[in-house]
C-alpha cells in the first residue's frame, strides 16, 4: 500500500509533512487565511448589512446619506477583481500587518474582498425578516437595539448561517489566490508546487484537501441552519 | 359624569410623498374613542384604516392634525410646516406599551416559542424575572393556550398564532388594544372566537378595543361604534345601530348588505315568479325597523285595520347591542288608498318602508 501510494503521488510524499512547503503547513495556513478573515471580513460584513437594512426608506432608522455611504462602499470593494485588490491595497497592509507578504499580510486584502460580498448577502437575509414582525415589536416598545439583535439577527438567524455557509466557501476560493503575495496554503501548494512544476499528483491532493474543507463546511452549515429554522 | 375620550384624535393628516406624486392616505380625520368602546373602522383596502391607526401609537407620524391618548399629547402640528411637538424615545416606547397591537399576519417572531413571543413583550417591564414567568403564564391560561406554551408559531394554527398576538399584546396591561385586520386571515369559525375573546376583554376587563376591518360582519359582533372610511376621509361616524338602522352613504349600506345578505335575498327573491308578475295592486317592498317594532303584531295589524295582506318573502333579524334590527322583504296587496294608510301606519311605527317594486301609484 505505502509502496503503491509512494509510487502513485511521488511529489506528494516530496513535498513532506511539516517544513516551509509541507502538506501539515498549507493546512494550517489555509484554515489561519479562512478562519481570521471570516472573524474580520463577517464582522465588517455583518456591520454593513445591516447598515444597509436599518437605513433603508422602510428601515428601522431611515437615512439617505448613510444608506448612500454603505451601499457606495459596499458597491465599490465588490467591483474590484480580488487579485488587483490583492496588490492596490499592498500599502495599507504594509501599515496594519508591518508586511506586504505572508499569510498575515493576506488577511488584509482576504477580510476587504470578502466582505461586500457578505454584506450583501446578509442585506438579502434580513430583508427576509417581515416589516410586519418589525412594527409588532415596535409595538410593544422595543428598542433599537432590541430591533436589531432580538428581531433582525433573531429572526433571520438561520438564513445568516445559510448565507454564511455560502461566503466562507467562497473565502476559502480567495485564500487559493492568496498564493500570489506568498501567503501559501492549500491554493498555493496546487499552483506553485502541484501545475506550475507539472507534479499533476501534488494538484490532485491539494485541490481533494480543498474539496473536503469545502464539504465539511457546507455540511456543518446545512445542519446548523436546519436546526435553527422553526419557520 | 362626561370623560374625556381616551383616543383624540383630530384633524389629521397624512401624506406621503413619493417620486413623483403626493398621496393623501389619511384627509383631515377626526376620531374620539370613549374609554370603554368598541370602535369599529370600515373600509375598503386602501381607505387609509392602517395608517389612521398606525397614528394612535405613533408607528405612523401624521403630517398634521393632534393625537391626544389619555390626556397626553402625542402628537400636535397645526400644518405639515408648522412647528409639530411629538413623544420621542423612552417616553415613546413606554406609552406604546400601553397601547396593544394585534395584524392580520399575527407577526409573531418564528424563532421564539410561544412563552418567548409573550415574553419579548416584557423585556422593559419593571416586572421581575419570576413575576414575568408568572404573568405570560397568566396571559397564556387566558388566551386558553398553556399547553401551547414551548411550541414555535409554526406548529400553531391561524387562531392560535392570534392568540398569542393577543396574549403579546396585552403583556403591559394597556388600556387600548388595536386591532388591525386581526381577523381577516381567518375562518368564519375561528373568526368568531377571537370576536368573542376581545368581547369578553372589553367586558370583563374595560379594554378599550379599536377595530379596523372590511368585514362588517366583525364589526356587527362587538363594536358599539362605527366609523365608514373612504379615501382617506371618515365619511359616516354612529353608534353601531344608527349605522345599521339609517345608513346615510352608499358605500356604508354596502358594508351593512355584505354583512346581512339582504341584496342577495332581493336579488333572487326579484326573479321569481311572485315578484316577476306583479300584480297591479301588490308592492314589493323591504321593511326595516329596530328595536321594539319587532314586538308588536304590526304585519296583522295591517289587514285588521286596512285589509291590506302581507306575504313575507325573507325574514332577517340580528341582536345588535341585544336590541332587535330587523328586515322583512315582503308582497303587500291591497285598494291604493289602504295600501297608503298601511305604509303611512308603518311608518310611524319607525319601520323605514322602501319600494322596490310596484306601488307607482302611491
Ligand atoms: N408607507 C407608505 N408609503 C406610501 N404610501 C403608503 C404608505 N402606507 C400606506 N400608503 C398608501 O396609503 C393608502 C392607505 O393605505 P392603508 O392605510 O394601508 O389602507 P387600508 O389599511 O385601509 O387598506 C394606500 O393608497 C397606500 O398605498
Ligand atoms: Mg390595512
Amino acid at each position: 500500500m505505502n509502496q503503491w501510494f509512494a509510487h502513485t503521488f511521488p511529489n506528494v510524499i516530496y513535498q513532506g509533512w511539516g517544513g516551509d512547503t509541507g502538506w501539515w503547513t498549507a493546512i494550517v495556513q489555509t484554515l489561519y487565511m479562512t478562519f481570521w478573515s471570516a472573524i474580520f471580513g463577517g464582522l465588517l460584513g455583518l456591520i454593513f448589512g445591516i447598515g444597509l437594512i436599518i437605513t433603508a426608506p422602510n428601515g428601522i432608522a431611515p437615512s439617505k446619506t448613510w444608506f448612500w455611504i454603505f451601499d457606495k462602499i459596499v458597491s465599490f470593494f465588490r467591483a474590484l477583481p480580488f487579485i488587483i485588490l490583492l496588490a492596490a491595497i499592498a500599502p495599507v497592509t504594509k501599515i496594519i500587518v508591518g508586511t506586504q507578504i505572508g499569510t498575515t499580510a493576506a488577511l488584509v486584502p482576504l477580510s476587504l474582498g470578502v466582505f461586500p460580498f457578505y454584506a450583501r448577502q446578509v442585506q438579502v437575509a434580513l430583508s427576509e425578516v417581515s416589516g410586519g414582525i418589525v412594527e409588532a415589536a415596535q409595538s410593544v416598545g422595543a428598542s433599537f437595539w432590541d430591533i436589531v439583535f432580538g428581531v433582525y439577527l433573531r429572526e433571520g438567524r438561520s438564513e445568516l448561517v445559510r448565507v454564511s455557509t455560502v461566503t466562507l466557501i467562497s473565502l476559502i476560493g480567495l485564500t487559493a489566490m492568496a498564493g500570489a503575495i506568498g501567503a501559501g496554503g492549500l491554493g498555493n501548494m496546487a499552483i506553485s508546487y502541484g501545475y506550475n512544476r507539472f507534479a499533476t499528483d501534488t494538484t490532485l491532493v491539494a485541490t481533494l484537501l480543498v474539496l473536503i474543507l469545502v464539504l465539511v463546511v457546507q455540511v456543518i452549515g446545512d445542519i446548523l441552519v436546519k436546526q435553527l429554522n422553526h419557520k | 359624569m362626561t370623560e374625556e375620550p381616551i383616543i383624540k384624535l383630530d384633524n389629521i393628516n397624512v401624506t406621503f410623498h413619493q417620486k413623483k406624486r403626493t398621496i393623501t392616505a389619511v384627509n383631515n380625520v377626526t376620531v374620539h374613542v370613549n374609554r370603554g368602546d368598541v370602535y369599529g373602522i370600515v373600509g375598503y383596502s386602501g381607505a387609509g384604516k392602517s395608517t389612521l391607526v398606525r397614528v394612535i401609537n405613533l408607528l405612523q407620524e401624521p403630517t398634521s392634525g393632534s393625537v391626544i391618548v389619555n390626556n397626553e399629547t402625542f402628537f400636535q402640528a397645526t400644518d405639515e410646516n408648522a412647528k409639530k411637538t411629538i413623544i420621542g424615545g423612552n417616553d415613546l416606547r413606554d406609552r406604546r406599551r400601553k397601547i396593544g397591537m394585534i395584524f392580520q399576519h399575527f407577526n409573531l417572531l418564528n424563532e421564539r416559542t410561544v412563552t418567548e413571543n409573550v415574553a419579548f413583550a416584557l423585556q422593559h417591564s419593571p416586572l421581575k424575572e419570576d413575576e414575568k414567568k408568572a404573568k405570560v403564564a397568566e396571559l397564556l391560561e387566558l388566551v386558553d393556550l398553556s399547553d401551547r406554551a414551548d411550541q414555535f408559531p409554526a406548529q400553531l394554527s391561524g387562531g392560535q398564532k392570534q392568540r398569542v398576538a393577543i396574549a403579546r399584546a396585552l403583556a403591559n396591561d394597556p388600556e387600548i388594544l388595536i386591532s388591525d385586520e386581526a381577523t381577516s386571515a381567518l375562518d368564519p369559525k375561528t373568526t368568531n372566537q377571537i370576536l368573542a375573546l376581545l368581547k369578553k376583554l372589553n367586558q370583563e376587563f374595560g379594554l378599550t378595543i379599536v377595530l379596523i376591518t372590511h368585514e362588517m360582519q366583525a364589526v356587527k359582533e362587538i363594536a358599539n361604534k362605527v366609523s365608514v372610511m373612504q379615501d382617506g376621509e371618515i365619511i359616516e361616524s354612529g353608534s353601531l345601530l344608527e349605522i345599521f338602522a339609517q345608513p346615510k352613504e352608499q358605500l356604508t349600506r354596502e358594508f351593512i348588505e355584505t354583512a346581512t345578505n339582504i341584496d342577495k335575498a332581493i336579488e333572487t327573491i326579484s326573479h321569481e315568479a311572485l315578484v316577476h308578475n306583479l300584480k297591479d295592486n301588490e308592492v314589493f317592498a323591504r321593511l326595516s325597523y329596530v328595536g321594539d317594532t319587532t314586538d308588536e303584531p304590526l304585519i296583522a295589524g295591517l289587514f285588521r285595520d286596512f285589509n291590506v295582506t302581507a306575504n313575507i318573502l325573507y325574514g332577517n333579524i340580528e341582536i345588535l347591542q341585544e336590541t332587535p334590527v330587523g328586515s322583512l322583504l315582503v308582497i303587500l296587496s291591497g285598494e291604493t288608498s289602504q295600501l297608503q294608510a298601511a305604509l303611512g301606519t308603518l311608518r310611524d311605527h319607525h319601520v323605514t318602508v322602501e319600494l322596490i317594486k310596484g306601488g307607482q301609484s302611491l
